[in-house]
């Protein structure tokens, strides 16, 4: 039985099963990278009046397109394949029951395949959070609850996996601390696709003529769902930041306490927080609003002031263990900056914090609310948060995921070495540009921003066509860097040259069940 | 020391490091600011989102509005009815696709109580220039003490995504002196195109239920 092979760069006993999935779920979040990559481009070069490429029906097909692909499929398919990393593949264990594993990733890709089919059929031209009573194809919805199933089927698997670590006995002490992120997420996920069961199956049996919706309670529950995955990224991002950290300069846990209470403030105050999306809706009074988003919110946010300390603070240590340690910055100055991983990793840590994070909460206060609620500020936001964040976190850790899962060196890594650069710097333009020009109060999810067959004339400030412009080119130097990073990761996966084999060891032989 | 890779051996529940004690402190302390603020600014504020809200039945809503429009309709512009309400009034805007309907006419430093909802999907009242935001959900009553502080043009942009004719969505507020107009309870129709006034800076203040 060759089960297992023993990791020639970490000395990790690595289940085949574990690796396979890794292979197949970072397949399929990459291919729709691809797709949700290309509808960026096209709605970006709608938005920007200057071109206004699509038409008015097609513009909001690729929006959804662009929403369903790079919010849920890309980043939840890289969440599975993170998950199997942070259990079977950190504990040194095997994949509890594969068959189901390939089964819940088969039920995602066929949910996947329903949801796409239905978008580019023009059947659910309804934006990514297809708000009741506007109305899909009701396989549409079908889809998206096979996705879930099949989602929330991988995280009892990785949960599954924590027992079997623990029976077996293949690590000793505690899970590592980028295990313990993953199970926050993993939780956080069950949440998350709880809500989205309870919302996106009555929606179903509406959509097939069975029930009704209430387009308020849809909002709140759906939210439930669309903020609360918000909070898997960022809870697989915080684990990926420390994964990062450790592989490129041996970052240190600089305290586990610490670390690990900021993700248990996740796992309890997050889905309250989904609160402030409602925060102008009709349906909810001021306490309701106030309680959710002031205290619940800010003790998830306390966990991210936490988390954006003890990451830097550990690569600081790690560097100085390594013996960078004159003055103050010699293991900032010294640090690893041709490392896409490495890079990816601070330009991370800084859009997410100072870009994402801060106009964030500002935005969960009730009265900076009603002067940014579906205006640019709230694209410009989310952005920095999760492409800037988790989106190039992820970058990061596919540089290491090639290499170590895949086998392959990287291909062409000079450009890799540029790519979180370019992605980085394009993203904190388009974030921030498109923020001010929200500030202008352009709204956002609009195809004609001038108006032109409206009844009324309305005519913004001449600023605003200067920030989009600005948010074009930021978007356009983004997309050069997502391509960048595809071309560099498929090519060395089919393309790229092997890594030394290392073969399984008489020790590994007939270790699995 | 260990990274987040190897699985901590033993017991990890140790005394954190000072600078860390100082950062979780700051970090919470700022957290605590933020979390009075909120109920502070909810009740020092003077922009607030109302608390008056009932459940509507879409259709019904729109009578309201019709009845509503019947009785102060001044005026139309673009085939939409220009509605004068008296002041301190209850106005009604129903949002449906894809017009706002009516065209309110108010006055300066008045206070009204605005009920905004939909007939058909969700539709988002937004205010130019001044950029006040709010959700029109349909079955749900918003309402909203709101008091315009300047005279002027103003539009209300819808900016939920309600369908291809999203972007032709595009209402229209006018804003007069006080004393501007007369006390007209009666309805006086004009059936001609309304005169539009130069845009201003001006600021609505929705004041909330306290």
């Amino acid at each position: 039985m060759r089960d297992f092979r023993t990791c020639a760069t970490t000395g990790l006993r690595v289940h085949r099963q574990a690796d396979a999935l890794i292979k197949a779920n970072a397949v399929v979040a990459t291919v729709t990278l691809l797709v949700g990559g290309l509808a960026a481009i096209l709605v970006l070069l709608t938005r920007w009046q200057a071109i206004h490429l699509l038409d008015v029906i097609p513009f909001y097909r690729w929006l959804t397109i662009h929403g369903m692909n790079m919010l849920i499929f890309f980043i939840i398919f890289f969440e599975m394949a993170v998950l199997y990393f942070a259990g079977p593949v950190l504990l040194n264990c095997r994949v509890p029951v594969p068959k189901l594993a390939w089964a819940s990733f088969g039920l995602m890709v066929i949910g996947t395949l329903m949801v796409e089919w239905m978008m580019f059929a023009g059947r659910a031209d309804v934006l990514f959070t297809s708000y009741v009573p506007l109305q899909a194809d009701h396989w549409f919805y079908l889809g998206v609850i096979l996705f879930a199933v099949g989602a929330l089927l991988v995280t009892c698997i990785f949960f599954a996996s924590l027992v079997v670590a623990k029976r077996e006995k293949t690590y000793e002490g505690s899970v590592p601390l980028v295990t313990f992120g993953g199970l926050t997420a993993a939780i956080i996920a069950v949440i998350t696709l709880a809500h989205g069961a309870a919302i996106y199956i009555p929606t179903w049996l509406w959509s097939i003529g069975i029930g009704n919706v209430d387009a308020q309670v849809y909002r709140m529950v759906w939210w439930g769902l669309g903020h609360s995955s918000q909070q898997i990224n960022v809870a697989a991002m915080v684990a990926c930041w420390y994964l990062l950290g450790a592989l490129t300069v041996g970052a240190t846990v600089i305290n586990e306490k610490i670390s690990r209470a900021a993700f248990v403030l996740y796992i309890l105050f997050i889905s309250m927080a989904s609160a402030h999306h409602l925060l102008v809706d009709p349906g909810f009074g001021p306490a309701w609003k106030v309680v959710n988003t002031s205290y619940f919110m800010y003790m998830a946010v306390l966990a991210s002031m936490i988390h954006g300390f003890t990451v830097p603070a550990g690569i600081e240590v790690g560097q100085r263990i390594r013996g960078f340690t004159k003055g103050m910055f010699e293991w900032l100055r010294r640090a690893p900056w041709g490392d896409p991983g490495f890079s990816a990793l601070i330009f991370s840590v800084i859009i997410f914090g100072f870009v994402g994070g801060i106009t964030g909460v500002t935005f969960g206060t009730e009265q900076i609310n009603i002067i940014a609620h579906n205006t640019l500020r709230i694209p410009g936001h989310f952005h920095a948060t999760v492409v800037g964040g988790t989106a190039l976190a992820f970058m990061g850790v596919t540089y290491y995921v090639v290499p170590l899962i895949f086998r392959k060196k990287i291909a062409f890594w000079s450009l890799a070495k540029i790519q979180p650069y370019l992605f980085a710097g394009g993203m904190l333009i388009f974030s921030v540009a498109m923020t001010f020009a929200g500030t202008f109060g352009v709204p956002r999810r609009h195809w004609d921003i001038t108006f032109a067959n409206a009844p009324f004339d309305l005519q913004f400030s001449p600023a605003v066509d200067l920030l989009i412009a600005v948010t074009a080119i930021g978007g356009l130097l983004a997309a050069l860097g997502g391509a960048i990073f595809i071309l560099c990761t498929v090519w060395s996966v089919f393309f790229g040259k092997p890594m030394e084999e290392i073969g399984p060891s008489s020790m590994e032989e007939g270790a699995a069940v | 020391m260990h990274t987040g890779l190897e699985p901590p051996r033993g017991v990890w529940w140790k005394p954190a490091h000072k600078s860390e004690k100082v950062w979780v402190t700051i970090a919470f302390a700022w957290c605590m600011v933020l979390f009075a603020m909120m109920p502070l600014w909810h009740w020092k504020g003077g922009q607030n989102p109302s608390g008056i809200r009932s459940k509507v039945d879409p259709t019904a809503f729109q009578a309201r509005t019709q009845e509503f429009i019947q009785q102060y309709q001044v005026g139309t512009d673009q085939g939409i009815a220009i509605v004068e309400p008296p002041p301190g009034s209850d106005v009604y805007l129903l949002g449906r696709m894809w017009a706002w309907e009516p065209i309110l006419r108010l006055r300066a430093n008045t206070e009204y109580t605005l009920h905004l909802s939909s007939l058909d999907l969700n539709h988002g009242f937004a205010l130019y220039p001044l950029n006040i935001n709010f959700q029109v959900v349909p079955g749900y009553d918003y309402g909203l003490r709101i008091l315009a502080k300047e005279a002027g043009e103003y539009r209300i942009i819808c900016n939920e995504y309600c369908g291809a004719g999203h972007h032709l969505m595009l209402g229209r507020v006018i804003v007069v002196d006080d004393g501007g107009i007369t006390d007209s309870e009666a309805p006086v129709s004009t059936g001609t195109a309304y005169e539009i006034e130069p845009a201003g800076v001006a600021a609505i203040n929705a004041g909330g239920e306290r």
